[in-house]
């Protein structure tokens, strides 16, 4: 419904997945100096994040990003993740890339539907992006980078008013509707119920301009206060401590939004949620589907932006596993639902015919291929590191 | 207090959107309609009094070649003197169909004209009065339909001016006595409300300014003006002067669903805290005054609450809908 809603529901989805990708990869981190060729390192870990952030926060990114337009579906959204997630040299098979969907999404759905106040999503955002500097901090361009964006932001977001943060909102959780995967690490801090739907609190401060509930002020014709009752609402709310910050830097006061992961805490998500989820998407397309072509287009745009440095020379790429074991992975892509046919979509014919042989490039490589692409050397050796976990 | 009662499946669950359900009861016919929108497409549901549900139909806003079904963004009957229509806005335009959706009457497109790229278009408020209903659209501007007794003739009559922002809810009445001339009330996403009076041409009385948060949800009784608002705040209003006369810290979140049981002055307002209140408005017979009180509220566990009525006259059942769920949930009083 709203038209500005992509750039909020990209970076934080994308900061989402640096959280998840970052623990993972610390969760498997070998000391420089005893790693094999063939293991995950703390330098690899950071050139991970470094290559993703990067691609990220490409300036001509950016700039299709922010242009108004209406939201993506879900499955053209993971696309972009898909080509983001192999911006370095990591490699996610499909059932890995599934799982890291999952919880980016689930956890940003609980972000979205918690914020006090719909034009909190943007402390939210500002909580990632800050996040996001930090794990690039020794990079001054790429910070300078991700400040350009938060700047955007400001520009973009800062003026607008309640009613129009809430049309964001109500976009936003259209998006995410009907998600009700379960995720150990909410089910676990019980934020989410065993049926896969968030915890509301009735309790704790208010949204920042709303007043504790419970007074009735009753006034005459002349606008002199005449009554004064209280009424028990059933909530235990206490008033809003203090304001976040919309500012560059700042204190942003709520936590939705900041790292919840760290390395102690394993990332798993339970899958039989996922293919209910699935299920009820593909009822929704049973109907023939005549926004695919366009949708994919104004994607292809989008992704024309995005610059992808391909892993060149004799480098293998690095897989990585969002489960705990190899075997569980394997399970996992064994139960995968069917996926719906990939097309190849044909790109119109655009007046820019160089752009339009780029975008041709680019949505060629969408072609869906099943085979998991990994490389057999640091592939192998992780099996037997999952193990110990 | 309240019990809860049987639920009545949905189909796809409620959109996270304002006045998400609209409810026609037919006593006559022992049954009650039920109207809710999923997303690109509404729901609606029959339901026989134990809420056993007997027919259900889905509707679709209309599309253009090659693009994506439009989102709905309300769906509600318009009870008019001599027929029941029910009505569909979308980011398309306005659909008008019998009251059981099976025919549709009338449509008409939005104009974007002027509107910027990076302004969404919709309509979004619908409310009879008299003969006419009244639609809001994404500019503030009001579409004013008059719809003949029977027959697909509706047209488009007028368009009010009134507001500068996105229309969010309208409410009428019937203007009963003579000094009871308001008889309908817009509001929008800055949180105005314009009171009119209704005829042939309708009349601007007055604007009451916002104070920031939007007004999400209106009802007029008795020449009351309750408003809801984004920030959980519930106010009562003079109609015909547009002085505040209650102002109630009701709801932790933004109120989403007014509701009015007229025939006994109880008003119910639902918010995203999860809560539904029930109010009770009167105005003091001695000096004019208006004055409510709270009756009672029920907890909606994990619930963000998207729409809210009252299912007969008399205020002592009501129905309600949460994002993301697949189901009515019915309640009724002890």
């Amino acid at each position: 419904m709203s038209m500005r809603t992509l750039p909020l529901l990209f970076l934080n989805l994308g900061g989402e997945m640096l959280y998840i990708l970052d623990q993972r990869l610390r969760a498997q981190n070998i000391p420089g100096d005893k790693a094999r060729r063939d293991e995950w390192t703390e330098v690899d870990r950071k050139r991970v994040l470094h290559d993703i952030i990067s691609t990220m926060f490409n300036k001509n990114f950016i700039e299709e990003l922010f242009k108004p337009q209406e939201l993506y579906s879900k499955k053209a959204l993971r696309t972009i993740y898909d080509r983001l997630a192999h911006a370095s040299i990591m490699r996610l098979n499909q059932a890995s890339m599934d799982k890291l969907y999952d919880l980016m999404t689930m956890a940003l759905k609980y972000q979205v539907l918690l914020c006090p106040r719909p034009k909190d999503v943007l402390l939210v955002t500002f909580n990632h992006l800050d996040a996001i500097k930090g794990f690039i901090r020794d990079n001054p361009a790429l910070v300078h980078l991700v400040d350009e964006t938060s700047q955007q932001l400001i520009e973009a977001y800062g003026g607008l008013s309640a009613g129009e943060f809430q049309l964001i909102r109500q976009t936003l959780l259209t998006f995410f509707q009907d998600l009700h995967i379960r995720v150990s690490i909410f089910l676990k801090d019980k934020v989410q119920n065993s049926n896969g739907r968030f915890v509301l609190p009735v309790s704790g401060p208010v949204p920042w301009e709303t007043e504790v509930p419970g007074l009735i002020r009753m006034f005459d014709h002349k606008g002199k206060e005449v009554k004064r009752t209280e009424f028990r609402h059933g909530g235990n709310y206490i008033a809003a401590l203090k304001e976040g910050s919309f500012e560059l830097y700042g204190d942003r006061v709520l936590k939705l939004g900041t790292n919840m992961y760290s390395a102690n805490r394993p990332v798993e998500t339970h899958t039989s949620g996922a293919s209910k989820n699935l299920a009820s998407q593909s009822q929704q397309s049973i109907a023939p589907n005549p926004l695919a072509k366009e949708e994919l287009n104004f994607l292809a745009k989008l992704m024309g932006g995005m610059e992808i440095r391909k892993p060149s020379g004799p480098e293998p790429g690095f897989r990585l596993n969002l489960f705990t074991t190899d075997e569980e992975e394997e399970q996992a892509a064994l139960t995968r639902p069917e996926e719906l046919p990939h097309e190849v979509v044909n790109i119109q014919a655009t007046q820019d015919q160089q752009r339009n042989q780029e975008l041709a490039r680019i949505m060629g490589e969408f072609e869906v291929t099943d085979q998991p692409r990994w490389s057999a050397s640091k592939g192998d050796d992780l099996l037997a590191m999952m193990d110990e976990l | 207090m309240f019990r809860r009662e049987r639920s009545i499946p949905l189909r796809g669950s409620a959109a996270a959107l304002c006045n998400n359900l609209s409810v026609l009861q037919l006593p006559v016919h022992n049954l009650t309609h039920f109207g809710v929108v999923h997303g690109p497409s509404a729901q609606l549901v029959s339901a026989a009094p134990e809420g056993v549900p007997l027919a259900q139909r889905q509707l679709h806003a209309k599309e253009r070649a090659g693009v994506s079904l439009p989102l709905i963004t309300q769906v509600h009957w318009c009870v008019l003197p001599f027929r029941i229509l029910l009505v569909l806005t979308s980011h398309r335009g306005i659909q008008m169909y019998e009251s059981d959706g099976s025919v549709m009457v009338y449509w008409h497109a939005l104009d974007s004209g002027d509107a910027s790229p990076v302004q969404a278009v919709f309509a979004r408020g619908i409310a009879s009065s008299g003969h006419f209903i009244c639609v809001g659209t994404w500019s503030g501007r009001v579409l004013v339909f008059d719809v003949p007794a029977k027959g697909p003739n509706i047209v488009l009559s007028e368009e009010l001016a009134g507001h500068l922002t996105s229309v969010t809810d309208i409410a009428s009445e019937h203007a009963q006595e003579q000094d009871c001339i308001a008889d309908m009330v817009t509001a929008d996403d800055s949180g105005l409300l314009c009171v009119w009076r209704s005829g042939p041409e309708f009349k601007l009385l007055t604007r009451i300014p916002g104070f920031g948060a939007p007004c999400t949800s209106v009802q007029l009784w008795q020449g009351i003006v309750a408003a809801g608002y984004g920030n959980g705040q519930l106010c009562l209003y003079e109609a015909s002067t547009g002085t505040l006369h209650a102002q109630i810290n009701a709801h932790a979140r933004a109120i989403c669903a007014l509701d009015l049981a007229p025939m006994v002055g109880k008003l119910l307002s639902a918010a995203e805290d999860t809560f539904v209140h029930i109010w009770k408005l009167n105005r003091n017979l001695k000096n004019g005054c208006i004055e409510v009180e709270h009756c009672h509220g029920e907890c909606v566990p994990d619930t963000q609450v998207c729409g809210a009525r009252f299912c007969d006259p008399s205020g002592s059942s009501l129905a309600v809908t949460g994002y993301d769920l697949a189901e009515i949930l019915r309640f009724s009083s002890v």
